[in-house]
């Protein structure tokens, strides 16, 4: 099969789906002439012209409000927010709008949104330019979340999300853009709110979120052989719908499981899931459930800090090691 | 549109349009004109009287006295075209079709409220009607209504855009991220500024302590190079006319309007508003230059309608009104069953 990386993956959907739909269009700060501030949007200008594709102004409110009130009235646009940090910029509009009026119509208003942001520590970006937010929308109803971890995920997550009625917000962790995978020639949709299993295993389970995924694969290579077991890593692609069912099927197997995340520790994604293992797989559990993700604090500006605060493949390994 | 195409402020002064308006104004349009500002009136007295009496849950904005701005600008959309609304937003909503019966079921909580129970009073949508919804958050439908207008652009429906909102909401952050998008886009909408000169308890223009620094809000129009207009809000026939003057070129793409209308409220912000704020001779200075009375008065003087006319038409809307309640009273409350319907499409 051959491999293209992560950001070409999301050119592919967005260029399947705007030919597909001619009601598909585009728009954010520096996406169109400029081809985007992580230029995944290159190209798409010269391809489907100013009306589907334009920059906006530094109005992060008005984007989404744009995105929500073209969606009301049959356009199905895809908003670029730069950085998942400004979507705080659009705070409203998320969480009182987007999310709420289709239900507060009693089902009248129609709002299919896609949110695409890049997201994520690793480059010396300093706390207002590396955060992973998808934690605190997972506290919003109404709001469909997904943060794809490879290129064929996110090609195929992001086309079923165009063609979702919902809003959807998708998280692409910045580290991931030049990474590369298979990705098949032939059109495939990966549905939102199902779980997949990257690699499948018996004795210890890692659930593992976007970026953590690959760093999940890199450990589990070099601590299988030492340790003589075979770990599972299921990744949920979506934490709204969060699909449990793969998760509990491997922790009833494993009896052991490690949850990987970005974002602060507190209140993040892995928060979540563990309450609901809990809830759902007490008695299976053979220790209590770990978690690997960003220390609760600013995210710092010096790489030394940066790795301090942020979960890296040893963080996984020191996990491992207390679990077994 | 750049201000420097038409200067509407000296065209409205002169009355140049009187003749052509003669025509427009023919007995039809005025009858309808009255029909809703008096339809808006009694169903906002009819829920301030079950509000009273404790029969509405939660709370309410009532838009009596600005009966002229929805009525006067709704009346020259077609059906078709969009508006969003606000938490004082019953006007809006009579003014673009909304049937009162299931305007007054949604109040009431029950099923059969266009939001099946869900929404209430400040969050009513009616989308076969291009009723965006009403918006509970201050100025958050301006962006809401730039975005209808940026997906009519693009699918060339030439359809128009109405945002209303209060003097509060021109504030507001969202509100000059969209007039600047609208404008350097040339989105198809009309902003509709619903100065009431009061955000809640903060006085809007004026001498002293003030939440605006500009005379007119629709000034703020020149900072966008847009056009701003200025109606008096009192007078439906000023609202529709200046309306109509823009509307068209509004549709052909020509560029957004921010349009102020003056107006007043004459209740407080909702009940139970001690309105510390302003005196009662302030109220009732406004009031002398209600709008309902003062179209009552035009008809009857130029002898359009008959005083038995005006009459009948108050009965038949009382009557509608007392049916609507009924209708009301006698729907299903909403399923708890149901609850979590409809989060997702």
């Amino acid at each position: 099969m051959r491999e293209i990386t992560y950001r070409e993956a999301i050119g592919e959907a967005y260029r399947e789906e705007m030919k597909r739909d001619k009601n598909v269009v585009t728009f954010g700060e520096d996406l169109a002439e400029y081809g985007g501030a992580f230029a995944v949007t290159q190209g798409l200008l010269e391809e489907f012209g100013h009306d589907r594709v334009r920059t906006t102004p530094i109005s992060e409110a008005a984007i989404v409000g744009t995105a929500i009130g073209s969606a009301m009235v049959g356009l199905r646009p895809i908003a670029e927010i730069m950085f998942d940090d400004f979507i705080f910029c659009a705070g409203d509009q998320v969480v009182n709008q987007l999310a709420k009026l289709r239900y507060m119509s009693g089902g009248q208003l129609k709002i299919p949104v896609v949110i695409r942001m890049a997201m994520g520590a690793g480059l010396s970006q300093a706390a207002q330019h590396a955060q992973c937010v998808m934690g605190m929308f997972m506290n919003v109803p109404g709001l469909k979340i997904a943060c794809p971890s490879t290129p064929y995920d996110i090609k195929g997550i992001f086309k079923s999300a165009i063609r979702d009625d919902s809003p959807v917000m998708i998280f692409e962790h910045l580290t991931l853009y030049d990474i590369k995978g298979d990705v098949p020639e032939e059109e495939y949709l990966v549905p939102i709110g199902k779980s997949d299993i990257k690699k499948t295993g018996n004795d210890l389970t890692i659930v593992a979120v976007s970026e953590m995924v690959q760093k999940a694969l890199a450990v589990t290579e070099k601590i299988e052989k030492e340790k003589n077991i075979s770990i599972e890593i299921v990744d949920p692609i979506s934490l709204a719908p969060l699909d449990m069912d793969p998760i509990i099927e491997s922790v009833k197997k494993t009896g052991k499981v490690i949850i990987a995340y970005n974002g602060p520790k507190t209140n993040g994604a892995g928060a979540e899931i563990s309450a609901r293992i809990n809830e759902q797989a007490l008695e299976y559990l053979d220790s209590p459930i770990y978690r690997v993700a960003e220390k609760d604090c600013p995210i710092p500006f010096a790489p030394i800090l940066e790795k301090a605060v942020t979960p890296q493949e040893e963080d996984i390994i020191e996990a491992i090691e207390n679990i077994l | 549109m750049a201000p420097a195409t038409r200067d509407y402020k000296k065209l409205f002064k002169n009355n140049r349009f009187k003749g052509i308006w003669e025509g427009i104004m023919n007995k039809k349009l005025l009858t309808e004109m009255l029909d809703i500002m008096l339809r808006t009136r009694m169903f906002e007295e009819k829920v301030i009287e079950l509000e009273q009496r404790k029969e509405l849950p939660g709370w309410l904005h009532f838009y009596i006295g600005e009966e002229a701005v929805a009525t006067g600008v709704v009346l020259n959309l077609k059906k078709d075209d969009y508006i969003t609304s606000t938490h004082r937003g019953h006007g809006h909503l009579i003014a673009k079709g909304a049937d009162m019966k299931y305007m007054m079921a949604e109040l009431f909580g029950k099923a059969t409220g266009y939001c099946k129970g869900r929404g209430g009073s400040m969050h009513i949508s009616d989308a076969s009607i291009g009723i965006l919804g009403a918006n509970g958050i201050v100025g958050a439908g301006i962006p809401i209504a730039t975005g209808a207008g940026y997906g009519c652009q693009v699918l060339k429906n030439k359809k128009v855009v109405v945002s209303f909102f209060g003097d509060g909401a021109a504030d507001t952050g969202g509100f000059h991220e969209s007039l600047n998008l609208a404008s350097i886009w040339d989105l198809p909408v009309i902003y509709v500024v619903e100065n009431n000169h009061y955000a809640l308890s903060f006085k809007c223009e004026g001498e002293g302590i003030r939440h605006v620094n500009v005379k007119n809000i629709a000034d703020r129009a020149a900072a966008y190079n847009i056009t701003g207009i200025v109606a008096d809000g009192m007078d439906v026939l000023d609202v529709y006319q200046k309306i109509n003057e823009v509307i068209n070129d509004v549709r052909d793409g020509k560029g957004p309007v921010l349009f102020e209308a003056k107006t007043y409220r004459y209740k407080g912000h909702h009940l139970g508003d001690h309105e510390g704020y302003r005196t009662k001779e302030e109220v009732k200075k406004w009031r002398k230059r209600d709008p309902i009375l003062k179209l009552k008065k035009k008809l009857i003087d130029e002898k359009i309608l008959k005083q038995s006319e005006i009459d009948e038409m108050t009965a038949r809307i009382g009557k509608e009104l007392d049916e609507a309640v009924e209708f009301a009273k006698n729907s299903p409350g909403p399923s708890v069953e149901n609850v979590t319907e409809d989060i997702y499409a």
